[in-house]
């Protein structure tokens, strides 16, 4: 019988390949951020040098601190808006229908497309807020922009994944509660809510992890400015390692990203109880 | 059990509708406007004319190379991610050795792994390969970190098929090769779609490994493209976002003709 099952060989190209350009450059980005390497000779080991200067990098920790406001605002302001149109949107009416496959459309827009985009829109002199505030150019709101643009790209998947959870609570559950009598926020709060715990985690994890993450728009958008106002982590590790040719400091500060995302996304799984991650959700 | 309509969440809907639609109204209204026009009169204002010369611009200036480097550095994402996921899916569901099972699991792991934090060490296998600006060194990073999540939605879907069928095709006497085409293909097709259409996706959008990995016009990509677009044009901003609509058709196409399949693309491994 066994020698009727697939051999061992069937998940070697899969797995080398994933070895090779994941996990091994996992494991180079430690080694290389104890060295000084600007990118075109060879990394030369320094010691613990780099880690002791991002200690005081008062830049470095910044970007962090401009990257945790960036995580909060944006779940704050995607959380809300997915979940309620993702629950409208599960409803059967035809007109939801349609509506839905609108709300979808920017997930198909790249994020270089959208990034542009809404760079043009909100452009002081030509775009469609003429006299109103500088939006990018404006530092005290300009990370708050960056938010705005980052939550018109991506609340649709979160949407969807809040639609595709709210069509699978059992309808027998709302029968019931209508024949008690409750009224449609008190179904809200004590039967949708709580059916979709889970997709609240799997949502809220992607979200913060994604924020954590976020960089081509910022590129793109602003490219850290004005000043530093909107210089997030990813960025300052980009700008540094690709502008400064200071690949070894760099790579710290991606450790920092690496051990940031990772801490968070257990923090989320850890506090919500919530175990079966692994097995079912999880993404870019 | 008919209910009354619920009006808030109604106007609620219709205002996000609003916050979706308008500025994809802006895009494709602007991308109409000559540069006068547009240097002219407000956003708000109706046109006095509406022109294709934006998209007749983009088209001369070197888009259709971007366009042929984003279709080949998909295909190739795809067609890799494809044809090592499949059969190792097959393996960690049937073959039970923990170099399988260990394997898979340091996989799902790789989920967790942002693909920004690795640029550097990729920069550095990519030049000291010999690869740097070339299509192949955005197509292997792109297709690795595609793996994951294409593992996920492959071998969650191998689970749901009944061990009877394996069985059966075993008694009639059919190799491991054999229940690959004749029983795995066909019960994974739909699974196999999702990845196609979550790889195709990501290697259409990508830019970080772009950016870093690529140079010359010869190897830009769409999204490079677009951006680089923005200092070859200037103030022109219609033209610019005539090229941001061209980008978007292709995918837009796909939305039309097979809109499920998309979505459950870009949901893949994130439940039903």
């Amino acid at each position: 019988m066994s020698s009727q099952r697939p051999s061992a060989w069937y998940a070697v190209p899969a797995f080398g390949f994933f070895a090779l350009f994941a996990v091994l450059p996992m494991l180079l980005v430690i080694y290389l951020s104890f060295t000084a390497w600007d990118g075109l000779g060879t990394p030369a080991l320094n010691g613990g040098e780099n880690w002791s200067r991002l200690l005081e990098d008062s830049e470095a920790r910044a970007s962090v601190w401009r990257t945790l406001v960036l995580m909060v605002v944006s779940w704050l302001v995607q959380t809300p808006i997915a979940l309620l149109v993702g629950v409208w949107a599960a409803g059967k009416q035809r007109s939801r229908a349609v509506l839905s496959s609108i709300f979808f459309l920017p997930l198909l827009l790249s994020t270089a497309a959208i990034a542009l985009l809404w760079q043009a829109l909100l452009e002081p002199n030509f775009g469609a807020f003429v006299g109103g505030p500088l939006f990018l150019g404006d530092p005290d709101i300009a990370l708050y922009t960056v938010v705005l643009v980052i939550s018109w790209q991506f609340v649709p998947f979160h949407t969807l994944l809040y639609q595709g959870a709210a069509r699978a609570v059992p309808p027998s559950l709302y029968e019931a509660a209508t024949i008690d009598g409750a009224s449609r926020v008190s179904k809200f709060r004590h039967i949708t809510l709580p059916q979709l715990r889970y997709t609240i985690v799997t949502s809220s994890v992607l979200m913060l992890v994604g924020s954590l993450t976020t960089f081509d728009t910022v590129l793109i958008l602003t490219n850290g400015g004005p000043g530093t106002a909107t210089r997030i982590l990813p960025l300052h590790m980009y700008i540094t390692g690709f502008s400064g040719f200071e690949m070894g400091y760099a790579s710290a500060i991606a450790v920092v990203l690496v051990v940031l995302g990772t801490a968070l996304s257990l923090a989320v799984m850890r506090w919500s109880g919530f175990r079966q991650m692994s097995s079912q959700q999880e993404g870019s | 059990m008919k209910s009354r309509p619920n009006w808030p969440a109604g106007i609620f809907a219709l205002v996000w509708l609003a916050v979706v639609v308008g500025p994809l109204l802006y895009l494709v209204t602007v991308s109409l406007r000559s540069r006068a026009e547009y240097l002219g009169k407000s956003v708000w204002e109706m046109p006095d004319a509406l022109s294709l010369d934006n998209y007749v611009t983009v088209l001369t200036g070197g888009f259709g190379q971007y366009l042929l480097n984003n279709v080949i550095v998909t295909v190739a994402t795809v067609a890799i991610v494809v044809l090592v996921t499949v059969p190792a899916a097959y393996a960690v569901v049937r073959n039970t050795s923990p170099f399988v099972q260990k394997g898979f699991t340091l996989l799902l792991m790789g989920l967790a792994i942002p693909a920004q934090a690795t640029i550097i060490p990729v920069y550095l296998m990519i030049t000291r390969m010999q690869l740097y600006d070339t299509l192949t060194a955005i197509i292997l990073p792109t297709a690795a970190f595609a793996l994951p999540v294409a593992m996920l939605v492959l071998v969650n879907s191998l689970r749901d098929v009944p061990r009877e069928l394996y069985e059966a095709q075993a008694i009639d006497g059919a190799g491991p090769l054999r229940v690959l085409v004749s029983l795995v293909l066909p019960l994974a097709r739909p699974a196999i779609m999702t990845v196609v259409v979550y790889t195709a996706l990501n290697a259409w959008n990508g830019f970080l490994f772009p950016l870093v990995l690529t140079q010359s016009e010869s190897s830009r990509v769409l999204t490079l493209g677009l951006w680089d677009f923005q200092g070859q044009f200037g103030t022109n901003v219609p033209a610019l976002l005539a090229a941001v609509t061209l980008s978007v058709l292709p995918i837009f196409a796909v939305y039309l003709i097979g809109r499920r399949f998309l979505l459950s693309g870009l949901t893949a491994g994130f439940g039903k």
